[in-house]
């Protein structure tokens, strides 16, 4: 019993919640309310037997439970106007009820640019993952305490500050579903990041932000940007156990071992690519999932369609004219035509004051110098690089290539 | 619900008679219609300069009143709105109209309801 009720948990919590802050409009009065209604449940499910909507079953008891919270706790006016209005919405039934999807909602009210990205993060990690504050706290290496103060306010500005519990109309949809993207892709790279380094944590935020994004891609089913999304991170997420070697040392693209990259991952990426592909419309996730989706079909780094990576680049310029997609395309120009002309790309006075602190900037540098012959410039830059990383692996990896170098240069001298 | 939308700008903001003040009022007053035409109750002005304010307190009962704003900064309030709104994104929205956003910002602020 306790098992299926750990189960319902698991699975619709997120549902659950959800439909409780739509009702209830009170992120904490909602947690409350669905730990009451789990401890009714353990107590009534083994004797009357799990009921038919067990989802539903939750909806209506919590339902009830922050009824009985809020009764409690009627001493000022405004509460007791509040308990008058859910008991007139409150449809008893047979004791459950059809669960809408509020998920759509929850998630957007999360991720609303008022709240800072850290309090985004930690809300929709929280809300929809359900995951407690101390995991999310150790998965983001910061502080419980402070992280729990951030969630406290960011959950009163979302209720005084008036944030609509809501899914944005058509004008404000694109915008804001960047930045529901933004924090889902956010929590993918803090997983695959995080796993590079010691393995502390407990949580997998990458598969955390797999279920998110699924989420999205079944609520918004027409929309092309959260299923490229899901392929780009699948794509990436294949690569798991390849990008580092033997020591933990990161590896490039062009070193990995790509039998090691795992297949049913590509093949999923594939399948979501083609479902972004097919609502006709085009976006800066579906172009980079497409120049991802060029990396996987290539079953060698030399057979890699580079041409197609620089028209894809091309295209992502008029979403995104950042400096670091520029340095990217020059990147691609290299490995397409020679790496003289990357060189003359990247070394445009404009980029590289831009990107000047980016350690970034400075390998990809080196490593078209390295390409092009000129060796101790290519150290050079290697050297500023790490001088402007903090990531132990990522100095590692440096001085592996400075090491390449001077051998290099040794056997030429 | 109320928002105040209070407007901060710098030196920077075209003063009257200068270049492009004509074009701001002229989208101010446009602004103003299209609050109106959303149907947002609203209320606004504009504030003369700091070099104009006088800062009063009353401190043990006595009234101090000395020239000039409360501290020296490089932005200050320079005019406000006080809108209704369903909710916080409408409120957004009209900051983001205001014409002297392109200089300065606007900040917005529930009302506190007592």
């Amino acid at each position: 019993m306790d098992e299926t009720l750990a189960s319902v948990y698991r699975a619709d919590r997120g549902r659950v919640l959800a439909r409780l802050i739509g009702v209830l409009r009170d992120f904490d009065l909602a947690e409350d309310a669905i730990q009451d209604a789990m401890v009714a449940a353990a107590s009534t499910w083994p004797v009357r037997g799990v009921p038919e909507n067990p989802a539903g079953w939750l909806v209506t008891t919590a339902r009830r439970k922050a009824i009985d919270r809020l009764r409690s706790a009627a001493a000022d006016e405004r509460r007791h106007r509040r308990w008058g209005e859910l008991s007139i919405t409150w449809d008893t039934g047979d004791g459950s009820e059809p669960i809408v999807d509020d998920r759509l909602r929850l998630i957007f009210t999360c991720c609303h640019p008022a709240l800072t990205l850290e309090a985004q993060v930690a809300l929709t990690l929280r809300s929809l993952g359900g995951l407690s504050t101390e995991e999310v706290a150790r998965a983001f290496l910061i502080s419980e305490t402070a992280l729990a103060q951030r969630i406290v306010r960011a959950k009163r500005k979302i209720r005084q500050a008036g944030i609509a519990y809501r899914v944005p109309p058509p004008a404000e949809l694109p915008d804001r579903l960047a930045a529901v993207l933004a924090v889902i892709y956010l929590i993918f790279n803090a997983g695959y990041l995080s796993a590079s380094g010691p393995d502390l944590v407990n949580v997998d935020l990458c598969d955390e932000a797999l279920r998110l994004v699924g989420v999205v891609v079944d609520l918004l089913p027409d929309e092309p940007e959260p299923m490229a999304l899901a392929a780009m991170m699948h794509f990436q997420d294949s690569r798991r156990e390849a990008r580092v070697d033997g020591d933990g040392v990161p590896t490039t693209l062009e070193e990995q071992d790509r039998s090691r990259w795992d297949a049913a991952k590509v093949a999923t990426g594939v399948m979501f690519l083609y479902r972004a592909q097919q609502t006709g419309r085009t976006g800066p996730y579906l172009l980079k999932a497409s120049i991802s989706a060029v990396h996987v079909g290539a079953p060698r780094s030399d057979l890699t369609d580079w041409a197609s990576i620089v028209d894809l680049y091309d295209l992502l310029l008029h979403w995104e004219p950042t400096a670091v997609v520029r340095l990217n395309r020059a990147v691609a120009v290299v490995m397409a035509d020679s790496p003289a002309a990357g060189l003359t790309l990247v070394d445009d006075p404009g980029l590289a004051e831009e990107l000047a602190g980016y350690h970034l900037y400075q390998v990809t540098r080196a490593d078209l110098l390295r390409r092009s012959g000129r060796l101790d410039e290519a150290a050079a830059a290697y050297r500023r690089a790490r001088g402007q990383t903090n990531n132990a692996a990522e100095q590692r990896f440096i001085d592996r290539r400075l090491k390449a170098l001077a051998a290099a240069d040794h056997q030429i001298g | 619900m109320r928002y105040m939308l209070i407007i901060h700008n710098d030196e920077t903001h075209p003063l009257p008679g200068a270049p492009g003040w004509d074009e701001l009022m002229a989208d101010y007053a446009e602004f103003s219609k299209e609050l109106a035409s959303r149907g947002h109750p609203f209320t606004g002005d504009p504030l003369q300069g700091p070099d104009m304010a006088t800062t009063v307190r009353v401190r043990g009962g006595e009234t101090l009143t000395v020239d000039g704003p409360f501290a020296e900064t490089k932005e200050w309030m320079s005019g406000y709105y006080l809108i209704e709104c369903d909710d916080l994104d409408q409120a957004l929205s009209a900051a983001a109209m205001v014409p002297s956003a392109r200089f300065g910002s606007v900040e917005v602020r529930p009302i506190a309801e007592m």
